[in-house]
């Protein structure tokens, strides 16, 4: 029984080290948040502890004195946007990999899914041109664009894995009792894909909150920025950074989609396996 | 070789509910072939599991060769194990797998090749030696796993539905194949199925759990002839024995002991008219299914199982009988064996 | 596999060809305008003088690659891209390994720890490296100042972590794994769960402990799953440019530049399109390599 003591310890202290490595950054963005000036620039204070009351200074100055509102807005916007995309074309992309029969549906559905190893640092330099051309400059709309590349090659993997679950008997069935093959698909596939479908919308909206470099490199006034970019690029002023405010950005933008994700993963996992994990 | 003992060994997964396991008591006798008969989730698989110790006691102690082992990891009990599965390690050759017991137990490493040689030659399986896992058939991975129990010779030896994964002929074959294979090696084995057949066809003698709980412990005859309640009764045995309840007891008769009353020659018999529903003819045999009629056992549904010789018709009564020592008596309200009774049927 | 494909002929959009065509062409065809042609686009810009508000493209043939070659910067960037890919994996597959052994089992407060644990890998990471330029802060690092409650370094003396070569090389090689770690971990538990558990009680009775179960079963049946995390990694950490850029920004003096970092400052912030292009070009070698090695998984692990 002693060894299942030692076992015991062992275990959470390994995991106690894990947690405080990985979650620490986000702990000390709460600490700083409702931390005054004066509290936060002082080397002499314990900086776990608060000196002077907490306050809500930081996050007036984040709300009040900078376009993070209009960020969060952006973000949005070309989230939603970028979702309807990329639901349109891999949806029937997928289903249409799914029953191709043979080598050839595999080949394709493996050829898709190497593109997304593709990634924006090898294309933003090119990218950045097109976008100009195109009078896409310095708005949203480029990030609209360009996003569902990335969103896409993945839906339609991950969608692959849940149309080639539905037992093609279904559809027969559908077909027998009248619709088209279109009907069926869109009668019948697509409402009991909805989990999966709902899955790729949550890949798509996380991947556009995490996107950096397209972001970085295709709009540069301020106001037309996206969180991930206009948070650790324009809240910091010259050399100064407001931290407080700067950390309650980061906390506010990244717990949402934190959680949200968090709650997909297996699904998500499931895809990146490659089928190198059976069951 | 060893015994293994338990002693009111309990097992409660989860607090509150009923016990997976309840106070088994039990012991080996040396070089034995005991079977663990039981329905699914009757305890038999996890008393196995903690025997080898990959599942903790919630109260009681195991004992193996006389000493308490509740406290030592399967590695210090010096046991074997087949399971179900066979869990043969999928990235290793046949090889590999014999001798990982070895490594693992700090055989010195000259004595591996002669050992793994030995066991393999003992199951016959000396060419697949280089093979994976998974270019085995069936039956030769079942052969692999027990080459790997067997190659630290250990005290005892443990199976968990061993051929359970294989077809109905293979299964046979195997079956005969680990007989002559316990015969040889000698060493006490605990067996697992929940097939009867199985049990009765290897064990020297065969415990009946039910719900965690032991309902006898005995050799094949005497569970199958003097089973101690009507769990055991209809356990064992195709079909099923035949329960009829009179006067406050249930009275059990075995489908092949119920026969036309002629053919019965001893005196002291109880007799029956049987009205036949159903015929089933399976070639070296018929089963019949139908209705006691008249008397207090009047509409009770029974089985009879006979031998080919006469012909049945459904729809038919016929004088059927019972030779009065095949009779079993059980208590209505405890399910228990009782002894024999005299009652009136009329 | 989840790829295999069916053997029975069913009526499926093999027996409609048109109408698969027609379903799968238009996200075929944004993959192809959208990856596929600024690919060739990059190529192209490698081998001519383009730069941002230039006037007319001439073809230069190798000069880009010449100069780039010769330049102290890029072999900086490439050797720190290599050194950060390498580090990074090596401590995230020890880390990953024995967090997805803690995580196994069940336990009480599971779904919490997850959760913590997985915040580096599903907060934005732009954001999250944000945090961490605050808790490596020259002046204020929480850091710092336990050191120097501790005694180990005087008041005011602090290290600057992302202000020396050495140290915000290390920050940077940090940053990558605190971000690679969950998602690793979250794949090998998949793994490991997808290991039946009579391998591992086998071996317990076949006499081996925890270390040999760990290093001669459960690691070796794991395999395919290990590269699988090990090359998704190596993709992430090679191609990034926002921890180094956020970071650092390639500082100081370039110790701490990528082929990402270098090729966005060439290209974009320097105006020389030639040149950032031609550096991001250094990229797809990887990047093929990793794609190979991807399918050989794949076909693998369909295979057994």
């Amino acid at each position: 029984m002693k060894r299942k003591l030692s076992h015991k310890i062992v275990h959470v202290a390994v995991l106690a080290f894990f947690v405080v490595l990985l979650a620490f950054p986000f702990y000390w963005m709460v600490i700083a948040t409702f931390k005054e000036n004066l509290d936060l620039y002082n080397v002499q204070n314990n900086p776990f502890l608060f000196h002077i009351k907490p306050t809500m200074a930081n996050l007036n100055l984040l709300f009040g004195e900078t376009r993070f509102l209009r960020w969060l807005w952006n973000t949005a916007l070309v989230g939603v946007l970028v979702v309807i995309i990329t639901l349109l074309l891999s949806i029937p992309a997928a289903y249409a990999l799914a029953r191709l029969t043979g080598r050839w549906g595999e080949r394709l559905g493996i050829g898709i899914f190497l593109t997304y190893l593709v990634p924006p640092t090898l294309l933003f330099i090119p990218l950045s041109r097109v976008i100009a051309v195109l009078g896409l400059q310095d708005t949203i709309w480029s990030l609209v664009l360009v996003y569902p590349s990335v969103t896409i090659p993945f839906s339609i993997w991950l969608l692959m894995g849940f149309f080639k679950s539905i037992p093609k008997e279904l559809e027969d069935a559908a077909m027998v009792d009248g619709l088209t093959r279109f009907g069926a698909f869109l009668k019948m596939v697509v409402p009991i894909s909805l989990s999966g479908i709902l899955t790729v919308v949550i890949f798509t909206f996380t991947l556009v909150t995490q996107e950096f470099v397209y972001a970085l490199t295709f709009i540069s006034p301020e106001s037309n920025q996206m969180v991930g970019v206009g948070i650790p690029i324009f809240l910091v002023r010259g050399d100064v950074y407001y931290w407080g405010s700067l950390m309650a950005a980061c906390l506010i933008a990244s717990l949402p989609v934190a959680f949200i994700y968090n709650l997909f993963l297996d699904r998500f996992i499931a895809g990146f396996t490659v089928g190198a994990v059976k069951g | 070789m060893a015994v293994v003992q338990t002693r009111n060994v309990t097992k409660v997964f989860k607090e509150g509910e009923l016990g997976a396991v309840n106070n088994v008591n039990l012991e080996t006798r040396e070089g034995e072939f005991l079977v663990f008969l039981g329905p699914s989730g009757s305890g038999k698989t996890t008393l196995l599991r903690m025997i080898a110790g990959l599942e903790t006691p919630t109260s009681g102690e195991i004992l193996i060769g006389g000493k308490v082992v509740n406290d030592l990891t399967p590695r210090e009990r010096r046991i074997a194990m087949v399971f179900q599965s066979y869990a043969l390690y999928p990235h290793l050759t046949v090889y590999k797998n014999i001798a990982f017991p070895l490594k693992a137990q700090n055989v010195p490493k000259n004595l591996h090749k002669e050992k793994v040689e030995w066991a393999s030659s003992l199951l016959g399986i000396g060419a697949l030696l280089q093979r994976k896992p998974r270019e085995l058939s069936g039956g030769e991975r079942q052969r692999v796993a027990l080459a790997r129990a067997i190659v630290r010779e250990p005290s005892v030896f443990l199976l968990d539905e061993p051929l359970s994964n294989l077809d109905a002929k293979l299964r046979l074959s195997a079956r005969e194949e680990l007989e002559r294979f316990h015969r040889r090696v000698g060493t006490t084995t605990i067996y697992v199925t929940h097939d009867q057949v199985e049990a009765m066809a290897m064990g020297d003698r065969i415990m009946v759990l039910n719900k965690g709980v032991v309902r006898q412990i005995g050799t094949p005859k005497e569970v199958y002839d003097d089973p101690a309640d009507t769990f055991v009764a209809t356990f064992l045995g195709s079909p099923p024995m035949n329960l009829v309840e009179n006067d406050g007891v249930i009275v059990g008769f075995r489908p092949e002991h119920f026969r036309l009353a002629e053919d019965i020659r001893e005196v002291d018999k109880l007799t029956f008219k049987f009205r036949v529903e159903n015929v089933e003819y399976l070639g070296a045999e018929f089963i019949l299914s139908g209705l006691l009629m008249g008397g207090k056992a009047d509409g009770k549904k029974v089985i009879a199982r006979l031998l080919l010789g006469h012909s049945y018709e459904a729809g038919t009564t016929y004088d059927f009988a019972i030779s009065a020592r095949q009779l079993k008596f059980f208590d209505r309200t405890t399910e228990k064996k009782v002894p024999a009774k005299a009652l009136t049927w009329q | 596999m989840a790829v295999g494909g069916g053997k029975i002929k069913s009526i499926g959009a093999a027996q409609s060809p048109l109408l698969g065509f027609a379903m799968f062409s238009p996200a075929l065809l944004y993959i192809g305008l959208l990856i596929g042609a600024p690919f060739v686009l990059a190529v192209f810009y490698a081998f001519s003088d383009a730069r941002i508000g230039g006037g007319e493209m001439h073809y230069v043939g190798l000069e880009n690659f010449r100069s780039i070659l010769q330049s102290p910067s890029f072999r900086k960037a490439l050797e720190n891209s290599i050194i950060f890919t390498i580090c990074a994996q090596i401590i995230v597959m020890v880390c990953a390994n024995i967090l997805s052994i803690a995580l196994e089992k069940p336990f009480r407060g599971r779904g919490l720890v997850r959760f913590l644990i997985l915040l580096p890998w599903v907060a934005p990471v732009s954001l999250g490296t944000i945090g961490w330029k605050w808790i490596l802060d020259s002046i204020y690092s929480v850091i710092t100042w336990v050191l120097v409650w501790l005694h180990i370094v005087k008041p005011y003396s602090g290290p600057y972590w992302l202000g020396e070569a050495k140290l915000a090389m290390a920050s940077v090689i940090l940053v990558h794994c605190w971000r690679l770690i969950p998602f690793s971990t979250v794949i090998l538990l998949a793994g490991r769960t997808a290991i039946p558990k009579e391998i591992p009680e086998a071996a317990a009775i076949d006499g081996a402990g925890f270390w040999r179960t760990t290093f001669q079963i459960n690691l070796p049946i794991m395999t395919p799953i290990l590269s699988v995390a090990v090359l998704f990694g190596t993709i992430f950490t090679f191609t990034d440019m926002t921890v180094v850029y956020i970071l650092t920004a390639g500082g100081p003096y370039d110790s701490t530049q990528t082929l990402p970092s270098l090729a966005f400052a060439t290209g974009i912030q320097g105006s020389d399109l030639a040149a950032g292009a031609a550096i991001s070009l250094f990229l797809v070698p990887v990047l093929i390599a990793i794609a190979y090695l991807m399918l050989r998984v794949a076909h693998r692990s369909e295979v057994i």
